[in-house]
């Protein structure tokens, strides 16, 4: 339908061929880590169709680490992060977007510099900031340089400009503050944006690694992601198996989500790339 | 239209409105409220964004304290160590051959696989779940995964290569090949994040254009290079800067595959940041290290903005 010319069919039929063998490489690793985690180790590399099923690698993998901790440290990492993102980047997208103050447009170019110099980069000198806390090894030390989001504030600034006047207005007449106006009138009608955002902005930091790594040294703080490489390099012996149950699980849940919600997560990383 | 006019003079016309307030604070409101809104935001990007990234230059002018001894001033002292330091070159040079290699192939992958799966095809929903789902998984657990497939011996390459009689290296211990595997990982990974964009864009052009194209009789090649390619080039730069930016920020596929080994084979610029201020603890040298980097994240920010603004062929 696309294409400016019906294409041949023999072409039609190579590009499908194509695009199947290209999709089948790229669920490889994921379905391989399926069929070691549900087998015995002794099929972890051998396929053969009647290979007995089993949950013992989950079992394993559970009881061999806290992961149920990790689980726990993790969704409050991740919620933490999110509401307080939510809540700073609606703020500051709300002022650039409808109040002209001092120094308006320097700050903003100051915020847009944190979509270049990520915080990612600058681990050794956070990580004197946080010994400098005291919050070394705490979970809000993990979240603190990510919470002030400039790709959020970006996003809603974008969201919010386009929100007609005349609405802003009308509640202000009503005799609405700028904050019920924010409320009642911007929040609402940038659901969609909030939830693209909230999507992306889980799925990066459940997967997040080296400045949990670095800042991280106990049970009661690690995320999942740095549970599963102790896990996973530490003295178990290398049962891949064990492994690549411990590797599903940990990225269960987004997966799930992902599956349940296919559409809207596309939908959303899309709407976050196009503003 | 009431909102067009002066607030000041209509402070002076209707002194009763509410909306307006008293006197000089309409002049003054917007920018407290601006600056309150602002705030919060503000502080932590400065404790966690600005003030890092000049601390970073400071300390790169000191030495690294040590025990009771402080930090001295030393100069470009550490700049001629790094000039002068074998692995630094070694982790630029990999860096280079990374980039030049990730961001080329993920982008040409994401292009193709955003076009086919734009068209109606066999199974079009199973197609876009399995280029997508790399981009949900964390790198963490699937760099595992990677690293069995390049296990020597038993790992699923060898045993597929065994099948023809290849004799398989050791993928990862190999100089060789190692930054070669961790460079298929990274492709592998972002290909299908590139794709969403691509598949959004790609979504938002005109059928009409297609067929206008098809009256003229234009081969889908004509048509890809003169019409879809140039309109997709604002995509093409937004997935381009990401690119680049993931080539210098995301090591965690090193940390689990190879810790930058074999003899410094893989190891790249952020990943020896991460040596040199965790494991070695010269957070001195740490910071010089990171100065280059910060300084490679400007010039691409500096070219985004001088180079490609004007070529870009805006719809």
């Amino acid at each position: 339908m696309n294409g400016p010319r019906p294409t041949a069919p023999t072409s039609a039929v190579l590009e499908t061929a194509g695009a199947w063998l290209l999709a089948l490489i790229w669920i490889l690793p994921l379905a391989y880590a399926l069929w070691a985690a549900v087998h015995p180790s002794q099929y972890s590399a051998h396929f053969v169709a009647n290979a007995p099923l089993t949950v013992e690698n989950f079992v394993k993998a559970w009881n061999a680490s806290p992961f149920g901790r990790y689980f726990l440290n993790t969704f409050l990492l991740v919620s933490m992060i999110l509401i307080a993102q939510l809540v700073l980047c609606t703020l500051a997208a709300y002022a650039f977007a409808r109040f002209s103050f001092v120094g308006r447009d320097t700050a903003f170019v100051l915020v847009l510099l944190q979509l270049m110099i990520m915080p990612d980069v600058l681990i050794v000198e956070n990580y004197r900031t946080m010994t400098a806390l005291g919050l070394v090894d705490t979970i809000p030390a993990i979240g603190l340089p990510y919470m002030a989001s400039a790709f959020g504030i970006f996003l809603l600034r974008q969201t919010f400009k386009s929100v007609p006047r005349e609405l802003d207005e009308a509640a202000r007449v009503e005799g609405a503050g700028p904050l019920q106006v924010l409320l009642k009138v911007y929040v609402p009608l940038a659901k969609p944006v909030y939830i693209a955002y909230g999507l992306v902005s889980i799925s990066y930091h459940w997967n997040n690694f080296l400045w949990p790594l670095i800042v991280t040294n106990s049970v009661g703080t690690r995320p999942l992601t740095v549970g599963l490489q102790i896990f996973a390099s530490s003295d178990q012996g290398i049962d891949w198996s064990v492994i690549s149950a411990a590797t599903l699980m940990t990225s269960a849940p987004l997966l799930i989500a992902f599956l349940l919600f296919q559409r809207q997560f596309v939908q959303s990383f899309m709407r976050a790339g196009i503003r | 239209m009431m909102h067009g006019a002066e607030p000041g003079a209509v402070a002076a016309a209707a002194p009763a409105s509410p909306v307006r307030g008293r006197g000089a604070a309409p002049q003054l409101l917007p920018h407290i409220y601006g600056w309150l809104l602002l705030l919060p935001a503000a502080v932590l990007l400065a404790a966690f964004t600005h003030y890092p990234a000049v601390s970073t230059f400071i300390d790169s002018l000191f030495s690294t304290p040590k025990g009771r001894r402080g930090a001295a001033f030393i100069g470009l002292d550490n700049y001629q160590a790094m000039l002068d330091d074998p692995v630094f070159w070694r982790a630029l040079e990999n860096n280079a051959i990374y980039a030049a290699c990730v961001i080329p192939l993920s982008i040409a992958l994401a292009l193709t696989m955003a076009i086919l799966v734009d068209r109606e095809t066999a199974g079009r929903a199973f197609l876009r779940l399995s280029f997508f789902t790399p981009t949900v998984l964390p790198m963490i657990a699937v760099a595992n995964i990677w690293l069995f497939f390049y296990s020597p011996g038993y790992g699923l390459l060898d045993q597929v290569l065994s099948l023809f009689g290849v004799a398989a290296p050791n993928w990862l211990g190999n100089g060789h090949t190692a930054l070669g595997c961790l460079i298929a990982v990274a492709v592998w990974k972002d290909a299908g994040f590139f794709m969403i964009f691509y598949l959004a864009a790609l979504q938002q052009l005109s059928p009409q254009l297609a067929e206008a194209a098809a009256i003229e009789g234009a081969s889908r090649w004509y048509f890809f290079r003169r019409v879809t390619f140039p309109l997709l080039m604002p995509t093409t730069l937004f997935v381009l800067i990401n690119a680049v930016i993931n080539s210098f920020r995301l090591i965690d596929h090193i940390v689990v595959m190879t810790q930058g080994g074999p003899d410094n084979a893989t190891a790249l610029l952020l990943f020896y940041i991460y040596e040199v201020g965790f494991k070695f603890w010269d957070t001195a040298y740490a910071a010089t290290l990171t100065v280059v980097l910060l300084s490679l994240l400007a010039a691409v920010a500096l070219g985004q903005f001088v180079f490609f603004d004007r070529r870009i062929h805006y719809q």
